[in-house]
């Protein structure tokens, strides 16, 4: 290794540092598990560095690492559950998809503001961070990866070892199951009154069709 | 490839409310391809409900962006600092 590989590094490594602290912290839960998730990953990094040939995809790169290391620590704690990432299959007869701007967006709330603009403005950041926290490990990794850290489902597909259309499928059931846990502490914090049964959305009843069932 | 562009733009179908929402995530992640993408736009360009639904969601997926990024205790950055000395 050159002293420019070291210096591009050791560079790149502290630009990222944040980032691949605030993925680690989603990922593992606790500041603990996090440091030490980042600190192997930086050294799976440094050792693998020579084999990455296109240094424009350092960050992907760096954040595959960080996964598939968080990936095979679960491995060995709880086989049972993150053996479900690569092998639970889509659930089209499952609940159907949960709309948190359809429970915000209704008629009778619209006579004092615009619910959905307060409810973005209110939200805390731990109370989004208790949502995705909370969520099953199958659908909270694809989540991390797509929202948190912005691969595209393609890398998401191979960094999880599954097809495509598993992600797309755990992306649309694990943002359902986080959204109502956003609705259900929306609720709990009396942030908006009265709860709404499916077929009470407004824009349910503006386009003469029910949004949440398909 | 100037007739690839106009091709393009007559394969360009309208969609209807349904259609725009089941496709509403993947246009947020940037997964559609160039013609469906421009489905999505052209219908949120003319649908108020579905407009206010995807600023909704792409807000929503922004601060969920945002936990992305946690500034690192000095103490760690310290540690790390000294992990790459030692490289």
């Amino acid at each position: 290794m050159t002293d420019a590989d070291r210096a591009f590094f050791e560079q790149e490594i502290t630009g990222l540092l944040d980032r691949l602290y605030g993925a680690a912290l989603r990922l593992a839960k606790n500041r603990a598990d996090a440091e030490d998730l980042v600190a192997e990953t930086v050294t799976k990094a440094w050792a693998n560095f020579g084999s990455l040939h296109d240094r424009r995809c350092f960050r992907g790169w760096l954040f595959r690492i960080l996964t598939n290391t968080f990936l095979s620590e679960c491995r060995k704690t709880a086989p049972v559950s993150i053996e479900a990432l690569a092998e639970s299959r889509d659930d089209p007869d499952g609940e159907p998809a949960f709309s948190l701007f359809d429970r915000l967006h209704q008629p009778f709330l619209l006579w004092w503001g615009n619910p959905e603009q307060e409810f973005l403005d209110k939200v805390l950041q731990q109370d989004l961070q208790r949502a995705v926290d909370a969520l099953p490990e199958v659908f909270r990794v694809p989540v991390i990866l797509c929202d948190l850290q912005g691969l595209n489902y393609q890398e998401i597909a191979e960094t999880l070892g599954v097809p495509v259309g598993t992600v797309r499928s755990r992306l649309n059931r694990g943002r359902s199951q986080l959204q109502k846990a956003l609705w259900q502490h929306a609720r709990d914090a009396g942030l908006k009154p009265a709860p709404a049964t499916d077929k009470e959305s407004s824009h349910a009843s503006q386009t003469g069709e029910h949004h949440e069932r398909h | 490839m100037h007739r690839r562009q106009v091709n393009t733009m007559n394969d360009i179908k309208e969609i209807g409310c349904e259609e725009a929402l089941r496709r509403l995530f993947e246009y947020l992640d940037r997964e559609l391809d160039g013609t469906r993408h421009a489905e999505m736009e052209q219908h949120l360009h003319t649908c108020r409900a579905c407009y206010s639904r995807a600023e909704f969601e792409k807000r929503l997926k922004g601060r969920l962006g945002s936990l992305g990024e946690e500034p690192a205790p000095p103490e760690f950055a310290y540690r790390i600092k000294n992990l790459l000395r030692r490289f």
